[in-house]
């Protein structure tokens, strides 16, 4: 079996994945990176997109993020997601319901941190919209 | 010596209180192995989250740009309490505990002169503060753990922290909550919630690299600060989470607790009022018997 690197992937109300994988693919803040085993150490800001789970040249899992931190040393992988849940979970109709539902939000918000907020679940509502269409 | 109707008026509502504490009893049972477990899985967030900050703040702590989440704003005169309590009561003495914590660390704080603010998160908080200290509180959320605890909700209050914060009202903030230890035992706990504790891993971090055991030097992207920005903020939201999280289970489980001895009491009571009832009805047989017997005696 090929080396490994420890994944995990952590929401606030629990741990999500915590599992040996070859290689995962992070939607970072700067463009996606993969992490391999031996990565070097580093910290980065995770946009809302998509995490891919790769063995054996494969994509095994896709699991959706809202936004987070990934931190990365030699042999370990830790994504803390402000929200986070498999692909697989979702319709594209509910993603699509999600968005419009944000974006109403938007038009509605009274004050400026309830558009700020409203304005930031659209930006995850869409790039969900996108990795279900996928 | 009460009346059998009195007696009578008396067991049954003690009946139907033991019915109502036994049910509550029941709900904040199942409520409790729910709120116990969502307590438990804000842990590993909680502790991951230490872990990066203490890697980055043990490098950017000190320097002149360090952020003010990180650093404080170099005084420690204004204090905002964010006391975190239940919204409901019947749950024993949870709330008593931390109110009476916050009045002595008030107390404390004022003493120093420091001035003192508070943001009572739970309506139990407010109602017990306000006597003493209505003018320090500036205000309540109560909407929220109505089943559970959402991190939507915790957001909204840590938001209004930040946004205190940024708005320079005050330079430390400290929360105060209830940590779940077993439904039995919960534990008024203090937290300083800005600045950042810097825990004293950090510094140990330093001192192995001294020993000439390199510690992991991070790439970050985008930058060091750039990254704190966005952490220290969501730091403070996970924190308020899992103290909200803490207390809701804590709640739960005093509340069970409280409503097991009360629904143990209230069978004890009812039993000696059975008892009660039961002699009275025989004293006054007894006694009309007497009075027809030497009613017909007399004749």
């Amino acid at each position: 079996m090929a080396e490994t690197t420890e994944f995990e992937l952590v929401s606030p109300d629990r741990l999500l994945v915590s599992e040996a994988v070859e290689m995962v693919v992070v939607p970072g803040l700067e463009g996606d990176f993969g992490v391999l085993p031996r990565h070097a150490p580093m910290l980065s800001t995770v946009r809302p997109g998509v995490i891919d789970i790769h063995e054996g040249g494969q994509v095994k899992t896709r699991l959706f993020v809202a936004g987070g931190f990934a931190e990365v040393t030699e042999d370990r992988c830790t994504v803390l997601a402000e929200e986070a849940f498999t692909l697989d979970d979702v319709a594209p109709d509910a993603a699509n319901e999600r968005l419009r539902s944000a974006r109403d939000d938007v038009a509605e918000a009274g004050d400026a941190f309830a558009k700020a907020r409203a304005e930031k679940a659209v930006s995850v509502a869409e790039a969900l919209v996108a990795a279900v269409s996928r | 010596m009460p009346s059998l109707k009195d007696l009578r008026s008396r067991i049954s509502s003690v009946k139907s209180t033991r019915k109502i504490t036994s049910a509550m009893k029941m709900v904040a049972a199942s409520r409790l192995r729910k709120a116990q477990e969502a307590a438990e899985s804000s842990r590993p967030f909680a502790e991951r989250m230490d872990r990066m900050l203490g890697t980055l703040a043990g490098s950017v702590v000190g320097l002149p740009g360090a952020p003010r989440l990180l650093a404080g704003t170099g005084e420690t005169q204004r204090h905002l309490l964010v006391v975190v309590s239940s919204n409901r009561g019947l749950c024993g003495g949870l709330n008593s505990n931390i109110a009476r914590n916050a009045r002595v660390l008030i107390r404390e704080l004022q003493a120093d002169g420091k001035d003192v603010q508070i943001l009572c998160v739970g309506r139990k908080a407010r109602d017990l503060l306000k006597r003493d200290h209505q003018k320090l509180i500036i205000d309540t959320f109560e909407d929220w753990g109505r089943r559970t605890v959402s991190y939507g909700e915790a957001e909204q209050v840590a938001q209004r922290v930040l946004d205190m914060f940024d708005d320079d009202q005050f330079d430390v903030c400290t929360l105060i909550y209830n940590r779940f230890r077993s439904a039995i035992s919960q534990i008024p706990t203090r937290q300083q919630l800005i600045p950042f504790p810097v825990p004293s891993g950090a510094n140990d971090n330093e001192a192995d690299t001294a020993g000439g055991e390199p510690a992991a030097i991070y790439e970050f992207e985008p930058s060091e600060e750039g990254i704190l920005a966005d952490l220290l903020p969501l730091n403070v939201k996970t924190q308020v989470f899992r103290a909200m999280t803490e207390n809701y289970a804590s709640e739960q489980g005093a509340r069970m607790t409280a409503m097991d001895n009360a629904t143990r009491n209230a069978g004890d009571m009812l039993g000696d009022l059975t008892l009660q009832y039961n002699r009275t009805r025989q004293a006054m047989i007894t006694k009309e018997l007497i009075e027809i017997i030497s009613g017909a005696e007399a004749l």
